[in-house]
């Protein structure tokens, strides 16, 4: 049974060949060896700024690590340039568009990263209805919950800040209900 | 493993098209019958090293099924709509097809399914019939597949359960606190839960290990061996009779057909694209309930040109969907449910129709886990749940571990204008006619839904749910139980192949898979698939025994 769930991800990403997907682990598996020290390939350094702030939004650092810690912002690069490219366009349209938005609301402002938390929050909800924001979100928590080998969900922080084990085994009981029942 | 190699040229006494729950117990059956046997599969032959647990590659991209970027699939909700591009229908591509990455439910039909049309009478608009084959006649089969394959679970635990002659050959797998809560829940309720039947190894089994319970079943490959596949259980037996080539990377474009009007063999596409032509005494299909019907309507030439076993003008119609109703629900403390299969409980109280109820239809209800991490940040949450920021984190981290889901596998009415038909503009990456989806819910089905939506609310109240939320009923969804388009009958005009799944038109060709049935049961299609290829195998080799195929 594949309940719309899976669908609305597809409706959002796009699909994509085995070829790719393999390019995309062989990058981020680099990057992730190299560290911080890896070049962004599809953002300039300012546009990866701009974005990090705008994923850190959507998934903050106040209660733990969130988008920031996790490297979210290499996550999309790497996507970007492998297996989403066909995204690109609307990060090159949704970034043109968020900065004129930035400019009216925040005039003297310079960077979407350099807004205080709370004109970042304004910022972002002036944008969260429109598709640029929905990739972006779909992004962010691919690359905070996602496999580690895509370059984010670094020291799988992701993982462990909702309780998911990444074990290859497991032994019950599993949850508090079953603890009585083995 | 690896098998020998035929040469194309030189006819081989069965070709097997899709390498799936079907044709891999064809190919074990007719292989260890003694006879040569070349399985033909569109996709990669990977194996468990191949497999991982990534939620992005098996979940958000394709991995383990069929891919639109090189396979585009139209669809429309009727001939009058015009089409639209989206993956309306889903199945395993690679050796052990959908068996590979399925969830792993393994149940038999009731008594009552192959005969709920003199039950209930005539539905208008549809097709319903009765099957020309009763329990009792796939009752060894069913039992053979379990042995095979491995299943878990207990007999008589589920009193609606048909009679059986061998128990599970494997106890179930250990329950999960979904399962407990929705135990203890359905019996306050007067209703009969069972520990689920499941095509997963609750103890070593033939060589094969047991479950490690790590979780990532659906949608994924079995990295242990544990899950039932065929890839891991019948498979390997067919190769080791030395007599059956498992092709992997052959996409087949047309069954080839002699003067005689007899299949003579299929002409494919290897893996660099070329076509080859590989010759057989007989043609077994087993493409799956939209491509084996693809594959006869691309089969015409000017002895059958409206397909290939097509007089009936049946092929491709009747396409059943893969119903039900979904809901989610919070609990007070961790449950975990991303540890072990995804099912350990279901009820099978609602399984049989009533009149009463004002529609024809019923379903079976199970509790489940149906969300990997991202999944559920990004489609599991509840609709008025906060979609970023601090809130939508601190609410992901705490409903993770709490939820659950309940899926109530329901009918799928055979109606004949639903159907599966070659897009008259678009082609594949092979330059072959996409498949084109036609289908719309039959009113009956859309109640039935609905009605066992609110009986998943009445289950997750009486288990104390803190919130419940979900999809509505009647949301349109992708199809991975392909069935009803090449059905079953006695009768040619009204039916495509017969008792034995042989098609009516030519005597050395079969289609074995989920098109064969009649009506949709209640979901969970594998056993009844399996069950019908082993009955179907038995009844190829008397028939090339007594030199009747060639």
């Amino acid at each position: 049974m594949n309940f719309s769930r899976r669908d609305w991800i597809f409706g959002s990403l796009g699909s994509l060949a085995w070829a790719s997907i393999a390019a995309a682990r062989e990058h981020a598996h680099e990057a992730v060896l190299k560290r911080n020290a890896v070049e962004f390939e599809f953002f300039d350094a300012h546009n990866a700024a701009e974005i990090e702030a705008i994923a850190t939004q959507i998934l903050p650092s106040d209660d733990g690590p969130g988008a920031k810690e996790a490297g979210v912002i290499y996550f999309i690069d790497r996507a970007l340039k492998t297996f989403d490219t066909d995204k690109q366009e609307v990060y090159r349209n949704g970034l043109r568009e968020i900065e004129d938005i930035r400019k009216s609301l925040f005039p003297q402002s310079e960077s979407i990263a350099s807004l205080s938390n709370q004109q970042q929050i304004e910022l972002v909800r002036s944008i969260e209805k429109s598709e640029f924001f929905e990739v972006v979100r779909t992004h962010t928590v691919l690359g905070f919950l996602g496999n580690p080998s895509y370059g984010g969900n670094r020291g799988k922080v992701g993982w462990t800040y909702i309780g998911f084990e990444d074990r290859m085994a497991f032994e019950p009981p599993f949850g508090y209900y079953d603890r009585e029942a083995q | 493993m690896s098998g020998p190699k035929f040469q194309p040229s030189e006819p081989i006494d069965f070709l097997v098209i899709g390498a799936g729950a079907a044709g891999g117990v064809v190919a074990k059956e007719l292989s260890t019958a003694g006879f040569n046997v070349v399985v033909l599969e569109q996709g990669p032959y990977l194996h468990e090293g191949d497999y991982s647990h990534d939620e992005i590659k098996y979940t958000v991209q394709p991995g383990l099924t069929n891919d639109p970027k090189v396979q585009p699939i139209t669809y429309r909700k009727n001939e009058n709509e015009p089409v639209k591009m989206i993956k309306a229908i889903e199945y395993g591509r690679q050796v052990g097809g959908g068996s590979v990455h399925f969830t792993g439910n393994y149940w038999r039909f009731h008594e009552s399914d192959f005969h709920e049309r003199s039950l209930f009478g005539d539905i208008p608009g549809t097709a319903f019939a009765d099957w020309p084959i009763s329990y009792a006649d796939l009752e060894p089969y069913y039992t053979k597949a379990e042995y095979d394959i491995g299943v878990s679970g207990i007999a008589g635990a589920n009193p609606f359960e048909a009679p059986r002659s061998k128990p599970y050959p494997l106890p179930p797998l250990p329950v999960k606190s979904s399962g407990v809560l929705f135990e203890r829940a359905t019996k306050k309720l007067g209703l009969h839960p069972f520990p689920a039947p499941m095509a997963i190894l609750s103890q070593p089994y033939r060589g094969r290990s047991a479950c490690v319970h790590c979780g990532f079943c659906e949608s994924f490959g079995c990295e242990m061996r544990a899950k039932s596949s065929t890839l891991v259980s019948v498979i390997p037996v067919a190769e080791s009779t030395g007599r059956c080539e498992i092709r992997p990377h052959s996409y087949v474009r047309k069954i080839a057909t002699d003067e005689r009007g007899r299949a003579s063999g299929a002409i494919y596409f290897d893996a660099n694209r070329r076509e080859v032509f590989q010759r057989a005494k007989a043609v077994v299909l087993c493409a799956n309930g939209v491509e084996s019907a693809k594959l006869l309507l691309l089969s015409k030439s000017s002895r059958f040109p409206e397909g290939l076993a097509n007089s009936s003008g049946l092929v491709g119609k009747n396409l059943m969907w893969d119903n039900g109703s979904f809901a989610s629900a919070l609990f007070e403390h961790p449950l975990n449910e991303f540890k072990s299969v995804q099912v350990t409980r279901l009820v099978h109280d609602y399984y049989s129709a009533d009149p009463k109820r004002g529609f024809y239809g019923g379903g079976a209800i199970d509790a489940r886990f149906d969300f990997y991490p991202a999944g559920f940040a990004l489609v599991g949450m509840p609709d008025d749940a906060p979609k970023w920021g601090a809130d939508y984190k601190k609410m992901i981290g705490k409903y993770f571990t709490r939820t659950m889901s309940l899926l109530a596998h329901s009918t799928s009415l055979p109606v004949e204008k639903n159907s599966v038909t070659l897009d008259p503009d678009l082609k594949d990456a092979w330059g072959l006619p996409a498949v084109r989806v036609t289908f719309e819910q039959h009113p009956d089905d859309i109640a039935n839904m609905k009605w066992l939506l609110a009986r998943e609310h009445e289950i997750f109240e009486a288990m104390g749910a803190k919130k419940i939320w979900g999809p509505p009923a009647d949301v349109f969804t992708t199809s991975r139980h392909l069935m009803g388009t090449c059905r079953m009958g006695l009768d040619p005009k009204k039916s495509v192949v017969n008792s034995h799944s042989r098609t009516h038109d030519v005597p050395n060709l079969f289609v074995v898979d989920g098109s064969n049935f009649v009506t949709s049961a209640r979901q969970q299609p594998t056993a009844t698939i399996q069950a019908l290829a082993y009955r179907a195998a038995d009844y190829m080799i008397r028939g090339a025994k007594a030199g009747e195929l060639s």
